[in-house]
């Protein structure tokens, strides 16, 4: 099991210290501990914010959580947050199908024939280390300020990593798994459906998986930079106008959807790499 | 013994290239194995047994002389061969009833099919209730019953073994050595065996090929006619066991005793 520890890329905390400590509590109790000092951060982080704004800092600056509470509920009520909500949504989840799709099947075909990936080499180095973020404004030019030019961006940046996972799975592929099957008298096609692509997969759910900010992180900016709707439109917006509440609230929302996203993933990637887990159970 | 080579290595030698220079693995090998016969290789760590193994099946060529698979260079790869590795090689995505029917379900066998065969083999292997487990969560000589059970159940002509049960401890590998020998008995399929165990040598083998130190030589291969069947767990305390134990430790002693020395 080491080497799937290895890839998994858990985005959270290593859970070694939880389970090294495991023979004192019951798994039972150690959840509702855990979970009672979650509670405990949260509403003591809250209280104090509230306390200290306005008495330590000014309103002005970090806003309040009550002030926030209040801007949400009225961006509910007025049907503004669904509007922005749905927009920044499609942005994001097109991107990531279009770019993940893409780079899998971008990933495999290079993976798969080791003299094009040989010569496409340098080009793909040099693309993977341009910050995507940059391209922003020419996506704009080219597709607008509307919803194209933000999918495009969120593409862009989800293909490069989906790829790069894809590619280096098909390489990391056990090569005595292959013999084996070749001996079997398995033919190429049946190695790569068989033996690369489900080795692969790992690999393919750890670039998906941590791509999944990285769509919301390409909607928002190419949002922030020219649009009148979603979520970074919002931001930008309620910055302009000195409303930090306003700020804060959009930003709130990223957070629930990024996290919704993120479990999304994990609980997928729990259905289709069930072996992974059998080895605990 | 009928006169009928299966496998022969003529004049057989193999090297290989890296920044820091050539390793010759073996050189020099000239070995049959019969059709049916059960051959095993000996030899000091790193004397090129494996090497052998895997020019028998065809997963590279020798770098000098040749070697014959029924009378012809082998193919790359040897599709006649089944080779069960030193290391694990069960696909860990799949159920172990899927592990050992994989090999049916590449030739195009209905899942139904290679379900029951796998089943039966499975079962011969006292691994019946295991059938949708997957191989992590099996016990390490569980995992090598597997292995075995799914290189038998496409029926190989030939299997070819490395140091199959090395990791196993003494009691599990003299289970394993009565299951294989009991298979071997009904099937008469030609195996080479490689390990360094002289013991599991002469409890397993036909014939046994003693191998020198790095570059692997062929020291001298001896005939070993302790009557079959054979009880694994009382073959050992058998008199003439222990002569041709001693004589071929006197063939092995030398390349061991110079590789602790370099080592």
């Amino acid at each position: 099991m080491s080497e799937a520890e290895t890839t998994s890329a858990y985005v959270g905390l290593p859970t070694a210290s939880n389970e090294a400590r495991s023979d004192r509590l019951s798994p039972r109790s150690e959840w509702v501990s855990v979970w009672a000092w979650r509670i405990a951060i949260i509403v003591v982080g809250l209280s104090l914010w509230q306390y200290a704004s306005g008495r330590w800092i000014k309103t002005f600056w970090i806003s309040r959580p009550s002030d926030i509470w209040h801007q949400l509920a009225e961006w509910v009520v007025t049907g503004d947050l669904w509007i922005h909500l749905q927009v920044t949504l499609i942005e994001t989840v097109m991107g990531f199908v279009f770019g993940a799709v893409a780079g899998v099947l971008f990933g495999l075909a290079l993976g798969l024939n080791r003299r094009l990936a040989a010569v496409l080499d340098p080009f793909i180095v040099a693309f993977y280390s341009l910050p995507k973020i940059a391209l922003a404004p020419l996506f704009i030019l080219w597709f607008g300020v509307g919803l194209s030019s933000k999918v495009v961006l969120a593409t862009f940046v989800v293909f490069f990593l989906v790829f790069y996972n894809t590619y280096a799975g098909t390489l990391a592929v056990e090569a005595e798994l292959v013999d084996v099957l070749r001996l079997m008298g398995a033919t190429r096609g049946q190695i790569v459906r068989k033996v690369i692509l489900p080795s692969a997969l790992i690999w393919i759910f750890t670039g998906m998986k941590s791509s999944v900010p990285y769509a919301l992180i390409g909607a928002v900016v190419g949002e922030m930079m020219a649009s009148n709707k979603g979520l970074g439109y919002l931001i930008q917006a309620a910055a302009g106008q000195y409303d930090t509440s306003g700020v804060f609230a959009a930003l709130f929302v990223l957070m629930i959807i990024a996290t919704g996203l993120h479990e999304m993933l994990k609980q997928s990637e729990r259905v289709m790499l069930r072996w992974r887990e059998a080895g605990h159970g | 013994m009928s006169n009928d080579a299966l496998i022969e290595y003529r004049g057989v030698a193999r090297r290989f290239h890296s920044r820091s220079g050539t390793v010759t693995a073996c050189e020099a090998v000239d070995l049959t194995v019969q059709r049916g016969e059960f051959m095993a290789v000996v030899g000091p760590s790193g004397c090129g047994k494996s090497t052998l193994l895997n020019m028998a099946a065809g997963l590279m060529a020798p770098s000098a002389g040749q070697v014959l698979y029924d009378g012809r260079p082998v193919p790359l790869p040897n599709t006649d061969v089944g080779y069960l590795t030193q290391r694990d090689t069960l696909l860990p995505w799949r159920t172990v009833e899927d592990n050992v029917a994989i090999a049916l379900e590449l030739r195009g066998q209905s899942r139904a099919d290679r379900l029951r065969r796998a089943h039966e083999w499975l079962d011969r292997m006292g691994l019946s209730g295991f059938e949708k487990s997957y191989p992590a969560q099996l016990s390490g000589g569980m995992r090598r019953r597997v292995a075995l059970a799914r290189t038998l159940a496409y029926e190989p002509e030939t299997i070819l073994m490395d140091e199959p049960f090395g990791a196993l401890d003494a009691q599990l590998r003299m289970v394993m050595h009565e299951e294989l020998l009991k298979l071997w008995t009904g099937t008469r399929k030609t195996v080479i065996f490689v390990t360094h165990d002289l013991a599991e040598a002469l409890t397993l083998a036909d014939r046994i090929a003693v191998f020198s130190a790095r570059p692997g030589r062929i020291r001298s291969v001896e005939i070993v006619d302790l009557p079959r069947p054979r009880d694994v767990f009382r073959v050992r305390f058998d008199p003439h066991f222990g002569e041709l134990h001693d004589r071929l430790w006197s063939y092995l002693e030398a390349s061991v005793r110079s590789d602790v020395m370099v080592n």
